[in-house]
């Protein structure tokens, strides 16, 4: 089997735990308004690669890996892949590297099950929380990704949930508090992380005479960055107190016991 | 003969003779918890501190010399004794008789003593020139020796920065044998050793080797005397650590007042000072802030070393360096670790006195080093930019484990190795005299094998790796020749008395060369290998220039096509260069390693087949070219691990710039990240790495403005400068140079 693969990035460490691979796969059924990456949205551009070639490529590099790190598989979205990604993430297992698939969550099937269950963990993308705003700046409903998020829970797949904080969208404290709610109620969520939305890609969006739609749109200063990221609670890696619910169950999971379901 | 003041030390065969390595061994404790036993600064330590600050402030005011003393010849006893303030000093001496005035040291060169202090505003004094009348220099030595082709050589650039006109350095003192020992013992040691040489046939190496070690005891006796100036008697071991310090300073000092080589590294010191500290612990004599406060004081003292240099010399070693570069951990041969609580306190003067290019403080880093000094030195390096990584899995095997590292990367066994050292030569310069048959464009001189211009189209792989060939073998030749001359001179005219009296008689010698654009031939070769690469000629009919068409691997992608080519080439250059037999049986070696020269390198040289124009900088050391690196760090990581150390036993710079935010979201994640990359790198047998953690936009900010940032610290290649320190030149080349970024 080939997948289609924009790029590689043989230092990956922000991206899941430890010093990590990132394999950008090609193609996404999304246009987010903030997408950083708009050169990986065509499904028929990149360059086919085969699992085994891939593979061959990380382990070049597994010995940064440590402990924690390994290969994370980004896009585009890697579950229009699904498939593909299975096919590699298995390889991986077959040589001892730890899997991360960073996603939107927008896509669940067969093919995805399959994938879930060679995932150790998911970075999951959650964008807004409120469908409207999903439906106007995504091109998914809200439904898509929280019944992925649902789905993993079952699994008890560890998961980083993580969105990119954009002024006037997203960046509210309502907004954040209910993404705290979301997060609390998932016990396999162990980490929320806040992005800030940057710009450096209007220079691709210039090259591909594509209209930026949040060109408008400010980046978020440090010091807003950090009054949100300051009503993180600390079971989700921040630093406030502990949210609306106990979590026993929850840092059992994360410390390691996966497979506890909801 | 025992001395009361090793009471307390576990005795052994380093008590018969001299071993300081067995003593470590037999004495030291490892350490393997975390930072946490750390003391700050005294008030004491921050006030004096404080006053070396003004100094410095005042040192960048007056242009970057703050005093120069002319009429003074340095050496161990010709300055009265100088303080920076008495009362509050721990341990004592400076260089001359005020700090950072500098003294002028005119063995290596008269022109070049002359020089360095014109360009300062200062004169000569006519006293020391008339001292130097009937005297010979090493530079005058040299140059009565240089053939024409040697001189030609040097003036075209394609061999440059030799140490013909100053201190070669590289040397390092086995400065603790004066606290083990005390000087009398050394000197009964080098007296004995004298006496038995006069029972063998004297042939001519014995006679000059006799000679030497009459120098050695001399010299020792003046370090005493110089001690005895500050009221030190030195003669008998060090009874503490405050005194091992003292008197291994001392030692270290005696040595920079005599030389002024262009390296004069400490060694490996903090683990053997370590021992005196537990003593002293034990003894109840002293406690954790006592301890910090000593080698606080010491580390001043060290960062207030200088040389007095010309402008031409600060282009090839920018920023005023002295190299005091001090190797911290490493494992021993037993399996135990070398780091000791001492290690944690050498790199913590980095927070008790704030971060400083010097010492040059060198972690020897191995995968089975204590992970809570891992994580420390990783800290240090995220926090200050001021530490660089060897890889002590590679070199524990070829030097033991009591080796330390010359300059930027020479390993040598301390005491029992030293090392001639040579700069090195520019193989992107070479490449373009041999495809231009013999002709230099840059400076319009004709060297080497003459033969025609190579007239081709399309550069064929084949035809100019063959002609590269000839003129590789015709340069190492050379240049073996060259340095012979060179370090014949400097043992005859500018013989390093101190620092070899703290040498075993009977020293193993290392001929150090180096080559500088690896990666732009590398790259090169690539470039007519995988792409269409026409030479251009000018109206003479000579390549000045040249037109690539197509895509080809660059070096720094993890891609074997082209790595193996740079591997291929540097196993080559010292093949060749082993052909030529050196000056006292030295042992071929071989850096890539450029220092800053990296800048003057690339002016001197024209337009190369991979696309960089005639005179842009190249990349230091063995760094891929600057932004080409298009798969992230780790594949340029990769691709500098593949050059092979058995090749390059002097050892093969890396210079890793890294934006915080691409090592990790938060401090803890990057010191993990750090530690991870550190132990990948190292895993792959690569030999050396510095770190830089930190943005471009903040060297811009300094560019713009130094005043502003005075204290910034950045690693370069193979040591660290105070950004402001470099020449605008300079920094712009660090500027450009690629910095891995969050994607």
């Amino acid at each position: 089997m080939q997948g289609r693969f924009h790029s590689f990035q043989s230092l990956g460490t922000l991206d899941g735990p430890g010093v990590r691979f990132v394999a950008f796969a090609q193609g996404c059924p999304l246009r987010c308004g903030c997408c950083h990456n708009p050169d990986t949205w065509d499904m028929a551009g990149g360059r086919e690669w085969s699992a085994g070639d891939i593979l061959k490529k990380a382990l070049r590099f597994r010995e940064y890996f440590g402990e924690e790190g390994g290969l994370t598989l980004s896009g585009g979205e890697p579950l229009m892949q699904a498939a593909f990604a299975r096919e590699l993430f298995l390889l991986c297992h077959e040589n001892g590297l730890n899997t991360c698939l960073d996603t939107s969550g927008c896509v669940l099937n067969s093919d995805v099950e399959a994938l879930l269950a060679v995932t150790d963990r998911v970075l999951l993308d959650l964008k807004y929380v409120t469908d409207e705003k999903y439906r106007a700046h995504v091109g998914c409903g809200l439904d898509a990704p929280l019944r992925f998020l649902a789905r993993l829970c079952v699994l008890g797949i560890p998961t980083t949930l993580r969105q990119v904080t954009i002024p006037g969208l997203n960046d509210d404290e309502e907004s954040l508090r209910e993404l705290i709610r979301i997060a609390e109620a998932h016990p396999c969520v162990d980490k929320l992380e806040l992005l800030p939305f940057r710009k450096v890609c209007q220079v691709k969006y210039d090259d591909m005479k594509l209209d930026f739609p949040f060109a408008h749109i400010p980046s978020p200063d440090a010091e807003s960055m950090a009054k949100l990221r300051a009503l993180i609670p600390a079971l989700l890696g921040g630093e406030a107190e502990s949210g609306v619910k106990e979590r026993a169950v929850h840092s059992e999971l994360s410390s390691g016991k996966k497979k506890t379901g909801c | 003969m025992e001395s009361r003041n090793w009471d307390g030390f576990t005795k052994g065969a380093w008590t018969d003779s001299i071993d300081v390595r067995g003593f470590i061994q037999l004495n030291y404790k490892e350490y393997k918890g975390d930072d946490s036993f750390l003391a700050e600064a005294t008030p004491r330590t921050k006030s004096l501190m404080k006053k070396v600050e003004g100094l410095f402030a005042l040192e960048r005011q007056f242009g970057g010399v703050l005093d120069v003393d002319t009429s003074t010849v340095s050496s161990l006893t010709s300055y009265s004794p100088g303080y920076i303030d008495k009362p509050s000093e721990l341990i004592f001496g400076l260089q001359t008789n005020r700090p950072l005035k500098r003294g002028v040291n005119p063995f290596g060169g008269m022109r070049m003593a002359k020089q360095a202090c014109e360009a300062y505003g200062y004169q000569l004094s006519d006293k020391v020139q008339e001292e130097f009348r009937f005297r010979t220099t090493h530079n005058e030595g040299v140059f009565r020796a240089y053939t024409d082709e040697m001189r030609a050589a040097r003036k075209c650039h394609v061999i440059t920065g030799l140490p013909d006109a100053y201190g070669r350095g590289r040397i390092i003192g086995d400065y603790r044998r004066v606290a083990l020992y005390g000087v009398d013992r050394l000197i009964e040691e080098k007296k004995k050793d004298k006496a038995a040489i006069g029972f063998a046939d004297l042939d001519a190496e014995k006679v000059r080797l006799t000679e030497e070690l009459f120098q050695q005891i001399t010299f020792l006796g003046f370090m005493k005397e110089m001690a005895s100036m500050y009221g030190f008697d030195i003669s008998k071991p060090a009874a503490n650590l405050k005194e091992a310090i003292q008197w291994t300073y001392f030692a270290y000092l005696a040595s920079i007042k005599e030389q002024n080589g262009a390296a004069m590294s400490l060694g490996r010191v903090a683990t053997f000072f370590d021992i005196y500290a537990e003593r002293d612990l034990e003894r109840g004599d002293i406690d954790e802030s006592g301890i910090q406060e000593l080698f606080d004081d010491f580390v001043i003292k060290l960062r207030l070393a200088r040389h007095l240099r010309t402008p031409e010399y600060n282009e090839l070693f920018g920023g005023d360096p002295m190299w005091i570069t001090e190797a911290v951990g490493g494992m021993g041969e037993d399996g135990r670790t070398l780091v000791s609580k001492s290690s944690f306190r050498i790199l913590n003067t980095l927070y008790t006195l704030g971060s400083s290019p010097e010492p040059n403080l060198t972690v020897l880093w191995s995968k089975d080093l204590p992970a809570p000094f891992k994580r420390f030195c990783a800290k240090v390096s995220v926090d200050t930019d001021s530490i660089q990584y060897e890889n002590d899995d590679i070199m524990r095997p070829l030097y033991g484990d009591d080796y330390a590292i010359a300059c930027c990367v020479s390993a040598m066994r301390v005491g029992k190795q030293m090392q001639f050292f040579g700069a090195r030569c520019n193989l992107g310069k070479l490449l373009l005299i041999a495809l231009n048959g013999g002709y230099d464009s840059t400076s319009k001189m004709h060297i080497g094998p003459q033969m025609p211009v190579m007239s081709v189209e399309k550069l064929d792989y084949d035809a100019v790796t063959e002609r590269f060939q000839i003129y590789l073998e015709w340069l190492c030749h050379l240049y073996v020749n060259t340095m012979n001359v060179i370090h014949y001179m400097h043992d005859k005219y500018a013989y390093e008395k101190t620092q070899m009296a703290l040498h075993d008689t009977a020293v193993e010698r290392l001929m150090a060369f180096g080559i500088a654009g690896l990666s732009v031939v590398a790259d090169s070769l690539s470039a007519i290998k995988y792409a269409n690469v026409k030479p251009l000629r000018n109206d003479e009919g000579f390549i000045v220039d040249f037109k690539t068409e197509g895509d080809f691997p660059k070096y720094g992608n993890d891609d074997d096509r082209v790595d193996l080519i740079a591997r291929d080439m540097a196993h080559n250059v010292i093949t060749e260069l082993r052909k030529t037999p050196t000056y006292r049986g030295a042992i071929h070696t071989l850096s890539v390693l450029t220092i800053t020269s990296n800048v003057m390198y690339g002016k001197n040289t024209g337009a190369t087949p991979d696309g960089r124009k005639a005179g842009e900088a190249y990349a230091p050391g063995a760094n891929p070219m600057h932004n080409r690196e298009e798969n992230g760090a780790l594949a340029s990581l990769n691709s500098v691990a593949k050059i092979s150390y058995d090749d390059c036993r002097d050892g093969i710079s890396n210079t890793f710039s890294i934006t915080p935010e691409a090592l990790g979201r938060e401090e803890g994640e990057r010191v993990g990240n750090l530690v991870a990359i550190l132990d990948g790198y190292f895993a792959k047998r690569a030999h050396h790495i510095n770190v830089n953690v930190l943005n471009r936009e903040t060297l811009m900010k300094a560019y713009e403005d130094p005043e502003a940032y005075p204290n910034l610290t950045i690693r370069v290649s193979g040591y660290a400068v105070n950004f402001h320190k470099l020449s605008r030149e300079q920094q712009r080349e660090v500027i450009s140079r690629t910095f891995h970024e969050a994607v």
